[in-house]
């Protein structure tokens, strides 16, 4: 069974009784047996055949479920009750989340149903899944290259078809990159739409919760469970009264801004053939295109590695060997307890990030270093907002370049770092972005980047939805 | 100390006042926040056991007690106040999350200041800011294990922490200060302010300067003191630590102190001499919260009198200043006064007396405060109405009252069942009079001889023909006016 059609067909099919929710899960779970050399996922959810006939249940009991019958993969730093919640690191292996938040309440009473967790970055701390705890996964287009991340696992689990959907997170591309890298839609919803209760907090004003899947219509119908303030969280924002769908727009005088320095040194030249023959296409279809230039994404890399780091440092406080996660055996008092616990669970990454952050918040350093960053992050503010005076949309690649071998970057932060170059900002600013799957180069896909003013995710959708067709036009060409 | 070496130096003192505010649930979460007698770890929940994943949500009632503070406080709010949250990043296992949520540089009380009466003076002690924040959990050593316990029924619970500028010069003033605080956390009503249960506690800041100096000396804080006693011990325990040490040439350590109740002396805990590293920064989970003028005016509505209310009050009314610190200390009876005097100012004085003394003694006995007793205010302006107007005597009107406070009746009604009324009616004790100088011609040539006791004799008579009921001074006056 192909897990790769289109979610509302499968769920319609659930809810007319043609396909059980039981012959998804059971054609996911094979799925995911049969691929398992890429390491996607972490721990597969031994309650997934039960919670598939609870909801053939539902189903036959009449309830109308957007959902129905759906397995997804949710990132393993989303809680959840019948697997452990590791964040992919060694601190928290031991880990049983005892609540579950909203983001997966409202799959599972859409009908959805979990099949696994997935491998990320530890606690989403990278640009390519290498450095989860537990060993890489592996890109589902050539097992050499790295999946991007660090919703690495996410990713590749939808490429490969292991389940319709995957839920990751996007702190600062998380989502969007891996999308890029893989091959599939990625959605960055605008910052708060869907609350962040129950995921394990990185950056917590720019962590995002969104979905990884095969089509724009799938991640609008995902969003659309998703989406919605809850008390839970504070900064979590009301949804659109209207449901979040994704129909084919027509362009015609839609206004897209081209950002101009994502399209200078450093990207791939035949990425950037392939953004501009999709301009023409954009145009040709009567939308305006232009330039813009957005100064401040220049020094968007810098804040971002100066706040999320910031917060990172003091999220992470709690993972201390008192109350839950790896504590260690050897620690003979307090201090001990704290410095074996996170040196022994915590791995090179979280530990660079904590003291990045630690020592950017420190007295004599926090005017030069968080304070400044901030000032950025209000610049970029300002520049997104002016361009959304001028452009519906802007545009741009959503990296730098494919994804890369495996092992090629693991050891020089800085080029692990550059690859959020396009998508940071984004997150900075809090609008939302989507990643759909352009083409590919040297065999290995890339990713086109949309980019839409605060909650307008419809908007979004929409354009994106657009693009999908005109690419599925040129394939079919 | 030398009281020579003593006056060559003054002590300067600032306060810091945690008050616990009597919300229902905790500062970000809906665990109970009343856990005094609760067994450990029983009203936590993900949020307050810092679990991953989980967010704060901002009790509204917090809010709206911390400005209601702050207005008994004489904070001045503008039509809009920002406020923010942040984190304060330190380890200890009493703080589950690593970092208490607090507010850093825009705190919900933006300042204003405290005065009281002391030493016939109205002494005014400046309040720099008092801010919203999380408190920590509770840490025991059990003796001889290699453990510590931890508790965090108590984590999260909203604390208002209130500021002082350093205006005291003395540690009378301190303790007066303090006890301000504490009378002003109850007239507004925002905390249960049981010092047993540790619902205020206090930072006391304590530097020594010679006299007449402008530059103020290193200081000491000594925390956590949790009544006024210690508060005023350990700052004269201070001051003299640290003439003595300034005298032997030794410098004062900027330090963190503890105080042995026991020992009376306070005792080093950390050094401060490094600047606290706490690594503040904004609280990303909380969105700013804009204080405006419609909900200030609200908890404007919301407060009662106050403790300056009362003492003009009490002032206008001709009492004593002194002793009505005693009422003003005793929110519960005072606002009773308050209401007595608002019904019939002439039972101002008689109120007071009655309030401050046998009312004590009654709610003791029966160990029911003013409040859940029976008695109201206009029983005891009925009572206090009977004794002016010679209905009752001053013994029988604390018995009428006795008996209000257990169970609510009209007051003359119920003077009369309990048979305390008194005679005062002359028609008929001057017949009762005319009686006993009838009957007892020895007293009566007695008394005329110029034998006072005599007097007393039918004035005995007299109360006695009455059974005790009439009023003395009108027989005394009938007496007099027959024998001449």
């Amino acid at each position: 069974m192909d897990l790769k059609r289109p979610i509302a067909a499968l769920a319609a099919e659930v809810r007319a009784g043609k396909l059980t929710a039981s012959d998804l899960v059971a054609a996911s779970l094979a799925r995911i047996a049969a691929t398992d050399s890429f390491h996607t996922v972490l721990e597969l959810n031994p309650q997934a055949a039960h919670d598939a006939e609870i909801v053939d249940a539902r189903v036959a009991a009449g309830e109308d479920l957007p959902l129905a019958g759906i397995p997804f993969i949710a990132k393993d730093n989303f809680l959840t009750f019948d697997t452990h919640t590791t964040a992919a690191s060694n601190i928290l292996k031991p880990f049983r989340a005892p609540y579950e938040g909203p983001a997966i309440l409202r799959l599972k009473a859409a009908g959805a149903i979990l099949v696994a967790k997935a491998n990320l970055d530890a606690f989403a701390h990278g640009s390519s899944t290498e450095n989860s705890d537990f060993g890489p996964t592996k890109n589902p287009v050539d097992p050499t290259k790295v999946p991007g991340g660090s919703s690495g696992g996410s990713a590749a689990a939808v490429a490969l078809g292991q389940a319709c959907f995957a839920v990751g997170t996007d702190t600062g591309g998380s989502i969007r990159l891996p999308a890029s890298y893989c091959g599939v839609v990625g959605l960055k919803p605008t910052y708060g739409l869907i609350p962040r209760t129950g995921v394990v907090a990185m950056g917590s004003s720019t962590d995002v919760i969104g979905p990884l899947t095969n089509s724009v219509a799938d991640s609008a119908l995902v969003l659309d469970v998703l989406a919605g303030r809850d008390a839970s969280d504070a900064t979590s924002i009301e949804r659109d009264t209207e449901a979040y769908v994704a129909t084919s727009g027509d362009l015609t005088g839609t206004r897209i801004g081209l950002i101009k320095e994502y399209l200078g040194a450093g990207l791939d030249t035949k990425i950037k053939d392939q953004i501009e023959a999709m301009v023409s296409q954009l145009e040709a279809r009567g939308a305006k295109v232009e330039e813009v230039s957005l100064p401040a994404t220049e020094l968007a890399l810098a804040a971002y590695y100066i706040l999320v780091p910031a917060e990172v440092s003091s999220n992470l406080a709690r993972y201390d060997g008192v109350r839950f996660g790896h504590s260690s055996a050897g620690a003979t008092d307090l201090e001990e307890t704290y410095r074996l616990s996170r040196e022994e669970g915590f791995g090179a990454e979280a530990k660079r990030r904590i003291i990045i952050g630690t020592y950017v918040l420190s007295s004599g350093y926090y005017d030069a270093y968080y304070k400044r960053a901030q000032k950025v992050r209000t610049k970029l503010v300002g520049e997104f907002s002016a361009a959304f005076d001028k452009y519906d949309l802007l545009l741009g690649p959503t990296a730098p370049t494919v994804a890369f071998d495996l092992g090629s970057k693991s050891q020089d932060p800085l080029a692990m770092y550059l690859n959020d170059v396009m998508t940071v900002a984004v997150n900075l600013v809090g609008v939302p972005a989507i990643s759909i799957p352009l083409g590919t180069v040297d065999n290995l896909p890339v990713g086109l980047q949309l980019i839409a003013p605060q909650r307008a995710e419809r908007n979004l959708l929409a354009a994106a939805s657009a693009v999908e067709t005109i690419i599925g036009d040129w394939s079919a060409r | 100390m030398n009281p020579e070496l003593r006056s060559k130096y003054e002590v300067v003192i600032g306060i810091e006042c945690h008050v616990q505010l009597a919300t229902k649930s905790k500062l970000f979460c809906a665990c109970d926040n009343d856990s005094r007698d609760a067994e450990p770890n029983t009203h936590v929940c993900p949020i307050c056991f810092g679990m991953p994943g989980t967010l704060p949500v901002l009790n509204k009632r917090a809010v709206e007690l911390a400005l209601r503070m702050g207005l008994a406080l004489n904070a001045e709010y503008p039509d809009n106040l920002h406020t923010k949250f942040d984190r304060k990043n330190y380890f200890y296992p009493d703080s589950p999350k690593g970092y208490q949520i607090t507010q850093f540089d825009e705190p919900i009380v933006p300042g204003g200041f405290v005065e009281f009466p002391l030493d016939g003076e109205l002494k005014r002690v400046g309040v720099t800011r008092a801010h919203l924040e999380g408190d920590a959990g509770k840490l025991t050593h059990p003796d001889n294990k290699d453990y510590s316990l931890v508790d965090l029924n108590r984590a999260e619970t909203p604390l208002l922490e209130i500021v002082s500028e350093p205006d005291m010069r003395s540690s009378a003033e301190a303790k007066a200060y303090a006890k301000e605080l504490f009378n002003l956390a109850r007239y507004a009503a925002v905390s249960d302010a049981n010092l047993y249960y540790g619902n205020m506690r206090f930072d006391v800041n304590v530097s020594v300067m010679e006299k007449g100096s402008k530059t103020f000396g290193t200081r000491s804080e000594t925390k956590n003191l949790n009544s006024f006693q210690s508060i005023e011990k350990s700052i004269e325990y201070e001051t003299r630590r640290q003439i003595v040490a300034i005298e032997n040439g030794e410098r004062i350590r900027q330090e963190t102190r503890g105080w042995n109740e026991a020992k009376g002396e306070t005792y080093s805990m950390r050094s401060k001499e490094d600047a606290d590293e706490y690594r503040y920064f904004p609280e990303p989970d909380l969105p700013p919260l804009v204080i405006t003028r419609a909900m200030v005016e609200v908890q404007r509505n919301e407060l009662g009198l106050l403790p300056a209310d009362l003492r003009a009050e009490l002032t206008a009314a001709g009492l004593p200043v002194a002793e009505a610190q005693v009422l003003v200390a005793d929110p519960d009876a005072a606002i009773f006064w308050h209401h007595v005097v608002s019904l019939d100012p002439e039972q101002a004085r008689f109120a007071f007396t009655w309030l401050i003394g046998d009312r004590v003694k009654l709610a003791d006995t029966t160990a029911t405060t003013i409040t859940a007793s029976a008695l109201d205010p206009a029983a005891l302006v009925g009572a206090g109405q009977m004794l002016a107007g010679g209905k009752l005597s001053s013994s029988n009107a604390k018995a009428l009252l006795a008996d209000l406070w257990l169970a609510s009746a009209d007051p003359l009604v119920r003077a009369t069942e309990l048979g305390l009324l008194q005679q005062s009616d002359t028609g008929e004790l001057g017949k009762i009079v005319d009686e006993v100088i009838a009957a007892n011609p020895q007293a009566v040539a007695d008394y005329k001889a110029g034998n006072a006791r005599a007097f007393g004799a039918l004035v005995g008579q007299s109360m006695k023909a009455t059974q005790g009921k009439g009023n003395p001074p009108v027989i005394n006056q009938l007496l007099k006016e027959r024998l001449g």
